[in-house]
């Protein structure tokens, strides 16, 4: 039942750019990306649900590629960028995912959204006009037990527009139902 | 049934458009939203205090064994290790439910299931926690494992609890509404059939964490991802810790999901409670997956029998229900989730004539308990794929069939439960409709089909769990001089809405805007106390109570506003940030200065409000389970694909109509909904929980690859409908949609693979292989079917008969009848407030019988 290595000696420094700001620090080896963003950085907006490659709540950007931040050790991140949940918004202004999330319920509990929002943000930097099931695809890898995907896919598909510079609204049927 | 036979309920979807509110009913941002997009929300596993150290359990190998010997000298030895706990130092028994109080936080001499909890360690880092955990020695006699229904039946000894009634049955009960041999020998046509609803969990992406801190002045705080903060702190932690409740306070933090499976109070959450009063440092402990799955409570595996008489137009003349639940190692909510397998089978279609005979065993796997739907899904999909062979058999459609018997609005049912507004009709015209039914059911090629099942659901349950005099939900409101709103309450917000639930309401009746709401929940120290996240009771039983409130602020502020306009109180509306003559809307103040007038006048302006529900119609023992303020209604059509090849079901749309009374926020009663029919579609057709058959009762692999559930590319489209048909008891009419809408989607799936190709299978999850099986067995000329075919012998008591209303029942038992009743409308007077104290011995009533209550 153990799920991590007994304590390590030495620490290694480490830098990183996160979410824009560079940080060093130094870590155990076995440490994980995830640990240092919620332990080391305080960044507990990134969650995990298996911290073990299952589920992708712990989905970050590392240099613009979602990755498995629990999979993923930090010292492997050596000059890398990193984003997360936090680097999102533009100071106080939600970032065109977050505002479509919010607005549709697509994040429920909440505890999927982070990793699922980055996911949806680096496929919409290669693909700004995703179909449906292109956003299926990439968010295959993301689990949310709250809203049966379709508010997110929904939120996505918003959000894109929005980054076009089009002027979209959530549907009707999106918010009451059919008629 | 007890009124007039009326037509199908058929009422107006209300036209939202029609009320003047501003707040409920219309669509916005639920109140954490942005902290949730932002990943601000502060989860319990992201909180850290200063000096705080880290839990790891040792949790046992064998599925049943008795603890010889513990040795933790080498743990405790190791450096950075400040506490080691054993079963011996947490001595008291405790569980949600008064009759089985059958779980200690750590082992005491007996281990029950793999995963259950034998030591605990405290270490400075969870490394040293976790390397502690490997010195612990333990030395166990193995025990027959109890490891299927058969085996629980079969073997008397040894068992796993010894309060089970019989062997390893834990509970058993026989319940008679009428004679059902009357019922049957009026029918046109009778059937009978044996179904399986397999288990399977919650998997809330949420890992449970809890923190404790103690103070030494005697006072402890403890933080956890918990749905029912109210039981863990009185019913676990003051109880097996010995800290007066009045010194405890438990916060729940938002949970990431929840859907049951945070329902009970749990070991970890003791544990660290009391390492915290051990080392006088904060503790924490947040569960790896594998743990998550030991945890489990989630849906029972049950076995159905269902025999069902009906006329030519498929009118029900009697139903006999019986079901087998394999528990698990515990009694968690069990015994309620028994009774649940019987209870809701009458509020649909009209049953005149009803008996049910329910069973609990205990066997060696991780327990079972509540997970969305509690008990309901498992006979919901037994009835339904019986009413699909019923209606062909009869040459009826389906759909037009479960029309015609519609249970009417306002009716008391054959076990006495009282069904409010019904917008089941609306439901099935919806989707039958939009599913374009009538030019598919039984029209389409082969490999492709329609099914339609409905489903009813509480709105919370309408007896607690712990009966008293007091109410289930309570509210305080607090009117700032600076025209903010605060509503405090107990209930937990698990992702379901229930915190915008308070804030749309407050800004609605005070005509504030919601920014301008501030909601304070969960804590039991600050808010009053709401029992909990479960039985979807949230809605309406804390909307009623905040109502209460909330007219009450009105009131107040209403009184000094009049008397500065000059106009009666009664007239004043409260709108737009303002207070203002309902006739001449330019006479007015601010809400601001109208707060500010009443609070120089009245002072502080506070105000409480409370809900308790209707008290139940039936009074046999076991009418606990069933009675709710309001019912919700859902129907589902489905849409499936099937490879004849390969087995595969592939279900490709879900139309689904939901009865919710009235929204207060239409957004996350979408989200509920879509989110139902997500886990009732995994529940279909793959969610279960493997266990590695006579080899230690192991999980195969406790982790979320074994664990199969429903990606983005399986999940199918969902088209919805609101169906808006308030009902009286619920706050603006609301009722329920957190679980019902889950319901009919597992039967309507098994009916729409009957369709597509003809086979039925007569269990769940519908994987390919059982398709597979069935279709080899129509070819080779057997019975297209899959499914269990027997049910065993199980010692059922002697019957309680129960009359219905229109052959002259009052609600009590036969032989009860003399029993004084309560006076009307009152609760029964005499009844246990506390678990501990014994039942009165030998007396059927329903006050000595909590035990049936969720
Ligand atoms: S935490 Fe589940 S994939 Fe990383
Ligand atoms: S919103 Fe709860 S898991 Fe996705």
């Amino acid at each position: 039942m153990a799920r991590r290595r007994s304590e390590a000696s030495g620490k290694a420094p480490l830098t990183l750019e996160v979410n824009g700001e560079t940080v060093e620090l130094a870590v155990t080896p076995q440490k994980t990306l995830l640990e240092i963003l919620r332990e080391d950085l305080g960044l507990t907006g990134t969650k995990h649900g298996c911290e073990l490659g299952e589920c992708g709540t712990c989905t970050v950007t590392l240099d613009g590629v979602p990755i498995l931040s629990c999979l993923m050790l930090g010292l492997a991140c050596e000059g890398k960028s990193v984003r997360t949940v936090e680097g999102m918004a533009h100071g106080a202004e939600l970032h065109p995912l977050q505002r479509a999330f919010a607005d549709l319920g697509a994040a429920q509990c909440g505890y999927c959204t982070p990793g699922i929002m980055l996911a949806a943000e680096a496929l919409i930097a290669g693909n700004p006009s995703p179909t449906r099931d292109q956003i299926k695809d990439a968010l295959s890898g993301n689990l949310c037990r709250c809203t049966g995907y379709i508010k997110i896919y929904e939120a996505v598909e918003l959000a894109a527009a929005w980054m076009r510079g089009e002027e979209a609204r959530p549907r009707e049927e999106s918010l009451y139902g059919e008629r | 049934m007890a009124n007039a036979k009326g037509g199908p309920a058929e009422r107006r979807t209300s036209d939202r458009d029609a009320f003047a509110r501003r707040v409920v009913g219309r669509p916005h941002r639920k109140v954490d939203a942005v902290a949730k997009v932002l990943g601000s929300t502060r989860f319990a596993d992201d909180l850290a205090l200063p000096r705080m150290l880290y839990t790891r359990l040792l949790r046992s190998p064998h599925p049943h064994a008795r603890i010889v010997r513990i040795d933790t000298s080498r743990a405790a030895a190791l450096a950075g290790v400040k506490a080691v706990l054993t079963g011996q130092d947490l001595p008291v028994a405790f569980g949600i439910l008064p009759v089985s109080q059958d779980e200690h936080a750590l082992a005491v001499d007996k281990v029950r299931y793999v995963g259950d909890p034998v030591a605990a360690v405290a270490a400075t880092s969870e490394d040293i926690a976790t390397a502690a955990v490997d010195l612990i020695d333990v030395e166990y006699e193995l025990l027959t494992p109890i490891t299927s229904l058969d085996d629980a039946l079969r073997i008397h000894e040894p068992r796993i609890h010894d309060y089970a009634k019989h062997g390893n049955l834990q509970k058993v009960t026989d319940l008679e509404f009428g004679n059902v041999e009357t019922g049957f020998a009026e029918a046109d046509h009778i059937r009978e059939d044996v179904f399986f609803y397999e288990g399977s969990t919650h998997l809330p992406m949420e890992q449970h964490a809890a923190l404790a801190e103690w103070s030494p002045d005697g006072k402890l705080t403890v933080w956890a991802s918990t749905q029912t903060p109210h039981y863990l702190h009185q019913r676990a932690l003051a109880r097996v810790l010995s800290v007066p409740a009045s010194r405890i306070r438990v916060i729940a933090c938002p949970n990431g999901g929840g859907f049951g499976g945070k329902s009970d109070p749990m070991n970890h959450e003791v544990v660290v409670a009391k390492l915290a009063m051990v080392t006088g440092r904060p503790v924490k402990i947040t569960l790896t997956r594998e743990e998550v799955f030991y945890c489990h409570r989630g849906r029972h595996p049950v076995l159905m029998w269902v025999k069902t008489g009906v006329k030519q137009d498929g009118a029900i003349t009697a139903m006999h229900f019986k079901s087998l639940l394999d528990g698990g190692g515990y009694g968690s909510y069990g015994v309620a989730s028994m009774y649940y397998t019987g209870a809701l089978q009458t509020v649909t279609y009209q049953v005149p004539r009803y008996k049910f005979q329910g069973a609990r065993a205990f066997t060696n796997k991780a327990p079972c308990g509540p997970k969305r739907g509690h008990g309901t899904p498992q006979p919901r999909f037994a009835l339904e794929v019986q009413l699909d062979k019923i209606a062909e058999d009869l040459k009826l459609d389906p759909a037009e069939m479960r029309l015609r018997h519609i249970v009417p609005p306002q009716t008391l049912t054959a076990n006495f439960l009282r069904v409010g507004s019904v917008g089941l009709g609306a439901c099935i015209r919806k989707v039958v409709d939009g599913s374009g039914w009538t030019t598919k059911f039984r029209q389409l090629p082969h490999g492709r089909g329609v099914g339609l099942a409905c489903s009813s659901y509480i709105c919370g349950a309408g007896v607690p769990i712990y009966w008293n005099d007091m109410p289930q939900s309570g509210v305080q409101l607090k009117l700032d001089r600076g025209g903010g709103v605060t509503v405090f309450c107990g209930s937990t917000d698990i992702g379901q809405g229930s915190d915008d639930v308070l804030a749309t309401i407050a800004a609605e009746m005070l005509g504030v805007d919601l920014p301008d709401v501030h909601v304070v929940t969960a804590d039991t120290s600050l808010t009053p106390v709401d029992l909990g996240s479960y039985s979807s009771r949230v809605t309406l039983m804390t909307g009623n109570a905040l109502v209460q409130a909330a007219e009450r602020a009105r009131e107040i502020v209403a009184t000094y506003a009049a008397a500065k306009l000059e106009v009666p109180p009664h007239r004043l509306v409260f709108a737009g940030r303002r207070v203002f003559d309902g006739g001449n809307s330019e006479r007015g103040v601010t809400f601001v200065e109208a707060v500010q007038l009443a609070e120089a006048a009245h002072g502080t302006v506070v105000t409480v409000g409370s809900y308790r529900t209707p008290t139940a119609a039936g009074r046999y023992r076991g009418a606990g389970v069933g009675p709710s303020p309001a019912y919700s209604y859902s129907t589902a059509v489905a849409e499936v694909d099937v490879d004849p090849d390969t087995g595969i079901v592939r279900v490709e749309r879900i139309w689904i109509a939901h009865d919710v009374g009235q929204c207060i926020n239409p957004v996350s009663v979408m989200g509920q909904v879509e989110g139902s029919v997500y886990m009732g579609l995994g529940e279909a057709v793959m969610e279960e929980m493997p266990y590695r058959d006579n080899r230690n009762l192991m999980h195969k692999i406790p982790s979320m690859l074994e664990y199969k559930s429903p990606t983005t590319l399986e999940m199918c489209d969902v088209v919805t409908y609101l169906v808006e048909d308030p009902d009286p008891n619920g706050p603006f009419g609301a009722k329920e949609v957190g679980q019902g809408p889950l319901l009919p989607v597992p039967p309507a799936v098994a009916n729409a693979v009957y369709d597509a190709v003809g086979v039925r299978i007569d269990e769940v999850p519908i994987t390919p292989e059982k398709v597979l099986r069935a279709l080899k067995d129509k070819t080779k000329g057997g019975v297209p079917r899959f499914g269990p075919t027997r049910f065993p012998e199980v010692p059922w008591p002697e019957p309680i008969r129960v009359p219905p209303p229109w052959e002259g029942g009052d609600g009590s038992a036969l032989g009860d009848a003399g029993r004084q009743r309560a006076t009307a409308g009152e609760q029964p007077r005499t009844r246990r407030s506390d678990a501990r104290q014994p039942a009165a011995a030998g007396r059927a009533s329903p006050v000595s019988d909590r035990e049936d209550s969720t």
